[in-house]
């Protein structure tokens, strides 16, 4: 207790020195919390997008699926099994082809997915899949459109080929584009309603993948279909993410490191240049381990002092970002992951409890380190002033 | 009044290493100080004035010898004990002040107090007490760096005296001061020696300051040289 209060009492009569090594402090603190806030809001709002748009509640995938080879989609494709549609909410089945087409005379190469038009688990918007008769009805996302250059009404050609390999073509009509977060249903797909593209490649009641609902639990698998559930299917997410992180780890490293410099600077000058003041504790009564105390805690106030202003200033800041969000001036295809055009960062507790314990515990560690040189110091020397 | 001496000093010897061999700065010492002396050790630099008042200081130890310092033997005190000692009883001035430069006048005299563990009410009092006997009540908010050399003395004075220890070892205490601050901290230690029958001893070797003592040793190169009692009226 005593050597806390002369520790601050110390510390703050020091000030200019003191309030320079706390703010550079407390700027580390404030970035380490809003990089791993705004990482941890991505994190959940990416999540959350695709679960909204394309995995629901997991999915079954044909055996043979393979999102990263398209060559496998030929081979990846059965009769729905029956046991799945007759729930109270029923899966939806997509079924996935390759296809090409021709907008405005430039040849496009295109995922075609077959969706039932009256479903209800994803967020697609599958009701404006309607047409007249003969037509068929497509929707895609806003960066499709602009890709393609397509707008609602346009007609475009789709060639593909059906189950025997023979070449086909039909018009397709866009009859709604939908803006989303997610490029993993918008760049480079087309929907249209699951019967037409069964009818299309002569596989009906067939599907290559089925979207189960929310909370409908753990799918039961089968030899043809395996259930991927939200850890598989965010996998992805989470290591692109977690790189995308690494950048501001970097960052905060660096300022963590600046500022312990700072502090660890302060110390070896204090010690060297408070000699007399040393050698003073001890004649005034201090035993040596108590001067160690004292300087040590010293140092490791800097970071208490720095967690408060920090809070100043952080806690506006850092609140009305999460509360308003932050602009993200890129297109969200060109991270080739879901992200929004505003995030919400998340700051939890543990977040902002824990970066402060870190850091106070390596202020102590450095600014312990420099300090056991006094418990050494002869206090006669010190006295003198005599100690290089 | 009390002839049971305070300091007793026996056959002391103080050796430091120097190259390959060692350097005697005191060699066999016999002193005996009772309470409530004003005396000054006196003698040209380099005699051994320092090296003897940090022993009686406890803040180093004897080579040969005994100190006993208020009946505690300085070469067996363990680091806690000294401090103990140093706390409770023993008041430090030295030539170059050494005041806390970030604390403040009242502070830097409430220090010992804190270390004291005294309860704040009574160190508040204690402290302005202290700073009135050194007539600085005026400057309790100032730093040192806004005081003058004899203020920042006699603020020094006040955090020695403030937790009214047996003695006070003054190293030099007038060699940074000029005439008139110098006879005023003088008198104003004289005085405290007088009302609290403090024991004063001061390493010097300033005229003004030998002007004072009521008794003189005369330390040369390690020795006492000379011990004289001075009748005052
Ligand atoms: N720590 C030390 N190491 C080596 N020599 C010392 C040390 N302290 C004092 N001395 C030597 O002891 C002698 C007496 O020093 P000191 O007691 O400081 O003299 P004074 O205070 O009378 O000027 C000097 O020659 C000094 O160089
Ligand atoms: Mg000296």
């Amino acid at each position: 207790m005593l050597s806390f209060k002369l520790a601050l009492r110390n510390l703050l009569g020091a000030g200019l020195r003191t309030w320079l090594n706390v703010v550079v402090l407390s700027f580390s603190f404030i970035i380490i919390i809003w990089t791993k806030g705004i990482l941890e809001g991505w994190d959940r709002q990416a999540k959350a997008d695709m679960i909204k748009w394309e995995i629901g509640g997991g999915q079954f995938w044909h055996v043979n699926y393979d999102p990263y080879d398209p060559l496998t989609l030929d081979e990846s494709h059965d009769r729905i099994p029956a046991g799945l549609i007759s729930s109270v909410q029923p899966p939806v089945p997509v079924l996935i082809t390759q296809g090409t087409i021709y907008p405005g005379g430039r040849m496009l190469s295109v995922l075609v997915k077959g969706i039932p038009p009256e479903q209800k688990i994803l967020a697609l918007p599958t009701a404006k899949m309607v047409s007249a008769d003969g037509e068929i009805a497509a929707i895609i996302g806003k960066a499709m459109a602009e890709n393609a250059k397509l707008d609602t009404g346009d007609y475009v050609t789709l060639r593909w080929r059906d189950r025997n390999g023979t070449f086909d073509a039909r018009e397709l009509k866009i009859t709604g584009i939908f803006d989303t977060n997610v490029p993993t249903v918008d760049v480079g797909q087309i929907w249209i309603p699951l019967a037409e593209l069964q009818d299309m490649m002569l596989l009906p009641d067939e599907a290559t993948l089925i979207v189960t609902p929310e909370n409908a639990g753990p799918g039961e698998a089968t030899e043809e279909w395996v259930f991927r559930d939200h850890e598989f299917l965010l996998a992805d997410i989470e290591s692109i993410i977690r790189a995308k992180g690494s950048v501001g780890i970097i960052v905060w490293l660096i300022l963590l490191m600046m500022a312990m410099l700072a502090v660890f600077d302060t110390q070896v000058l204090s010690i060297f240049r408070r000699q007399k003041e040393i050698g003073t504790c001890v004649a005034l009564g201090m035993t040596r381990g108590q001067v160690v105390k004292l300087f040590t805690m010293e140092g490791a106030l800097h970071s208490v002092l720095a967690a408060i202003v920090g809070a100043i200033y952080g806690i506006p800041l850092l609140f009305l970002q999460s509360v308003r969000g932050i602009k993200i001036p890129l297109e969200s295809s060109d991270f080739g992951l879901a992200m929004a055009e505003k995030l919400y960062p998340v700051y939890s507790a543990a977040l902002v409890a824990g970066t402060i314990l870190i850091v106070m515990i390596v202020t102590t560690i450095v600014s312990y380190w420099p300090s056991r040189k006094i418990a050494k110091l002869n206090p006669t020397e010190a006295l003198r002033g005599r100690i290089q | 009044m009390n002839n049971e001496p305070v300091i007793r000093i026996k056959d002391l010897k103080k050796h430091f290493p120097s190259g390959s061999g060692r350097f005697t700065a005191l060699n066999g010492i016999d002193l005996l100080f009772s309470k409530g002396e004003f005396t000054g050790i006196i003698g040209p630099s380099g005699s051994g004035k320092t090296t003897l008042l940090n022993i009686i200081g406890t803040l180093d130890t004897p080579s040969e010898g005994e100190a006993l310092i208020l009946g505690r033997s300085a070469g067996s005190l363990s680091a806690k004990e000294s401090a103990a000692l140093r706390k409770s009883q023993l008041g430090f001035i030295f030539q170059t002040y050494n005041l806390f430069p970030v604390y403040t006048v009242f502070e830097n005299v409430e220090f010992p107090l804190l270390l004291q563990g005294v309860e704040s009410s009574q160190r508040r009092k204690m402290v302005l007490d202290a700073l009135e006997w050194v007539g600085l009540t005026d400057k309790i908010r100032s730093r040192p760096a806004q005081l003058s050399g004899g203020e920042s003395q006699r603020v020094a004075i006040a955090r020695a005296m403030v937790k009214r220890p047996a003695i006070v070892l003054a190293d030099e205490p007038t060699a940074n001061l000029d005439a008139k601050n110098s006879h005023n901290i003088l008198q104003t230690m004289e005085k405290l020696n007088r009302e609290l029958r403090t024991t004063f001893i001061f390493a010097t070797h300033d005229e003004k300051v030998i002007g004072y003592v009521r008794r003189k040793i005369f330390l040369f190169d390690g020795k006492v040289a000379g011990d004289e009692i001075i009748n005052k009226n």
